[in-house]
């Protein structure tokens, strides 16, 4: 079978969640939407203290071409418009709703039969305007994606439904749940892209995923399913190209400069959602999981809910947890209480019990090699974090450190808990400084 | 014997006389016009190297003030010595240079600014700011790692016990790679002569702040009120007071504020008036 060259192989845990159905979380009391959950420009709010909005309404414009705006998940009062502790950011600009006693949708929310029939770019401003960026977790807004510059010729479309980070299994019960969704997204893609080639990448361990789509798309000529190795990170858009394709995105650059866009599943029932109906994003499918809850769940959860709010309705915490984690194991950002909401990119909700979450102390390197052999993107991370150490980051970044994915392969590996992918993550962002001081 | 010892003397003179002869040729066909004045400014200027005048290193600096006419005063490290050599090989009038030095604008040590988590990784600030912007719950906070006494080339700086660095003011040549290198943008350079500033940075509400600080500056405007401050030199701004240069009547001020955020370097002499002034205030 068909795969990428390095990767590790975790422990999967996607037994926690992987049978049980997507239940809906009951409405919030109360929502803290952030005002900047995507890549990108930041966004304007378009609301005040005190204004009544309804579910769905527009809470802040998109600023720029790179950006999406952000709407109401629940219909209520605007409580406060301020500073709160943001999953990614660490602090961010959000508005506080106060829910209303009955749900009151906005209007413009209705069933386009002939969606169709519309131009790519009227399908794209469908999608910006419905607030879409990836929902795989990278948030980069997904009409720019769709909309490649000229000189690239985009041939294939894919579509991501591999979800290697372990625990997770959101994207799974999507695919179970709304194949012809997510099907229907994905010819949206296609048409938008113009492409004639379509390809389903599903990891061997989502056998069942894999049987439902190939079922849903019997009769699409240009769709096919392609089951791949189990192997992480294989969901990562360039491992997944490379290993569905056997083509390598090159150093320094997209998926697009090698004909290839990747969407993920969630994206794309999304997509179908804002194209034929104008629906904007206002809620996504988390799997809350982990050995420290107690009831793990698969929730559809309108943005912006708090963590307490979904941990309570998932029967509260064991004893023995100690770190909750936004995101999966691999790549997920630690959080540091159960105030912060859930935004676009909050794929699971993971909760790590006792001396999961400590984080060992680091060790001499023993130049095993280990990390260079796993790491996906051909890189040596013990040489980078060297450098990076004695802030070399210029000779860093001629040995290609800019290509790091982050994906944390090196640091799982590593038998003497080299804090790799850290050092490499902060190499990065210290030579973009260094760079833009450099003009 | 003779013969071969004097042969071999001829051989190696005649090609180290050859050889010298190509040589001095070649150094008057290639000669380079370089101006002498560089070579005299990069020796006026201390070698340390340093990079804080904005050029890689002290010959560079050289060239460029020769060469760009870049200014005379930006050696902090050499001070007001090194700018009177250089106005003196340039041959031109020295330019008036302010001398500064590095404060630390955070006072929130261990047990007195509170924690959001508990950190595990690098022991880096830079590092540590791409987490959530650090385990400090004051997103303006110290982080306490000591990238900025890393980055020190003076031996400046030193980490307290309290997780706060501490600049030995002696020492500091105000290079600035302090400032450059701390991502919360807490190290600030002053004049020598500003004799109180404000220990915060932090810009959000007082409500926000005395939630994770208690020497936080909450933006209350008292130091800015004029009974407070009789010469009207505090202006706030971002719930901060702006703390000018030259500020002499500090002292009530200083006292009186809730959470004590300002830090006097150089006490005033006028603390007697002051603590009158203080009285009449309270009668």
């Amino acid at each position: 079978m068909r795969t990428f060259p390095g990767g590790v192989h975790p422990f999967e845990g996607k037994s926690y969640t992987e049978k049980k159905k997507i239940e809906k979380l009951p409405r919030p009391k109360q929502v803290t939407i952030p005002l900047q959950q995507h890549i990108g420009a930041p966004t304007k709010p378009l609301v005040e203290k005190g204004q009544e909005v309804k579910a769905g309404e527009k809470l802040a414009e998109a600023e720029g071409y790179v950006s999406v705006p952000v709407h109401a998940s629940v219909s209520g009062k605007v409580k406060a418009l301020e500073d709160i502790d943001h999953p990614v950011a660490g602090r961010g600009p959000a508005v506080i709703i106060e829910a209303g006693e009955t749900e009151e949708w906005i209007e413009t929310i209705k069933i386009d039969e002939k969606y169709q029939d519309l131009s790519s770019d009227e399908m794209r401003k469908r999608i910006q305007d419905a607030g879409l960026a990836g929902l795989g977790g990278a948030t980069f807004p997904t009409h720019v994606k769709l909309k490649p510059p000229e000189d690239k010729k985009i041939d294939v479309a894919l579509l991501n439904g591999v979800e290697c980070e372990p625990y997770l299994t959101a994207d799974h019960r999507l695919m179970l749940e709304y194949p012809a969704d997510i099907i229907r997204g994905f010819r949206i893609i296609m048409k938008i892209l113009g492409v004639k080639r379509g390809i389903i990448g599903i990891e061997k361990n989502k056998k069942d995923a894999a049987e439902v789509m190939k079922k849903q798309i019997a009769g699409e000529g240009d769709m096919e399913v392609m089951v791949l190795p189990v192997k992480y990170p294989q969901g990562a858009e360039k491992q997944l190209i490379k290993a569905a394709l056997d083509r390598e995105v090159p150093s320094g650059g997209l998926p697009m400069d090698i004909g290839a866009v990747v969407q993920n599943v969630g994206t794309a029932k999304a997509i179908y959602d804002a194209v034929s109906s104008c629906r904007p994003l206002t809620e996504r499918v988390v799997t809350v999981t982990g050995p420290g809850i107690k009831e793990p769940k698969n929730l559809l959860i309108p943005i912006g809910t708090h963590y307490q709010d979904i941990i309570d309705f998932c029967g509260g915490l064991t004893e023995k947890a100690a770190k909750i984690i936004m995101g999966g194991p691999m790549m997920g950002i630690a959080q540091p209480n159960l105030k912060v909401p859930v935004i676009k990119g909050t794929s699971g909700i993971l909760v790590l019990e006792g001396k999961q979450a400590h984080l060992p102390f680091e060790e001499p390197c023993i130049n095993c090699g280990r990390c260079v052999e796993v790491c996906p993107s051909h890189l040596l991370p013990t040489t980078l974090q060297r450098l990076v150490y004695h802030e070399r980051f210029e000779e860093a970044g001629k040995l290609h450190l800019m290509d790091c994915i982050e994906c944390g392969s090196c640091s799982y590996i590593c038998p003497a808990n080299r804090y790799l992918v850290q050092s490499i993550r902060h190499g990065k962002r210290q030579l973009l400084r260094l760079r833009k001081k450099a003009g | 014997m003779n013969v071969q010892i004097i042969s071999s003397l001829i051989t190696l003179g005649g090609l180290g006389l050859l050889f010298g002869a190509v040589l001095a040729y070649a150094s008057k066909i290639f000669h380079v016009e370089k101006d002498p004045r560089i070579e005299k400014i990069n020796e006026a200027l201390p070698q340390a190297n340093c990079g804080g005048c904005g050029y890689p290193g002290c010959l560079n600096y050289a060239e460029a003030v020769v060469i760009e006419n870049a200014k005379m005063t930006l050696c902090a490290p050499g001070g007001e010595e090194t700018v009177n050599r250089i106005a003196e090989i340039l041959g031109v009038e020295a330019e008036a240079q302010n001398p500064m030095v590095a404060v630390v604008r955070c006072q929130g040590a261990h047990g007195i600014a509170k924690d959001k988590f508990l950190y595990e990784g690098i022991e880096d600030c830079n590092a540590e700011n791409l987490l959530l912007g650090g385990h400090k719950a004051c997103e303006y906070g110290c982080l306490g790692h000591g990238s900025c006494v890393k980055a020190c080339p003076f031996d400046a700086m030193a980490m307290l016990d309290n997780g706060l660095p501490t600049v030995f003011e002696d020492k500091c040549t105000a290079c600035g790679i302090c400032v450059e290198t701390c991502p919360k943008g807490i190290m600030q350079l002053l004049p020598r002569s500003q004799k109180v500033f404000l220990g915060c940075v932090n810009k959000n509400s007082g409500k926000v702040v005395r939630e994770v600080c208690s020497v936080g500056c909450i933006g209350c405007g008292l130091c800015a009120k004029p009974n407070i401050t009789p010469s009207e030199k505090i202006i706030m701004s971002d719930n901060l007071p702006l703390v000018p240069e030259d500020w002499e009547d500090f002292n009530m001020a200083v006292k009186r504020c809730p959470t004590k955020s300002f830090v006097v370097r150089i006490p005033s002499e006028e603390e007697e008036p002051a603590e009158e002034v203080a009285k009449e205030e309270s009668v």
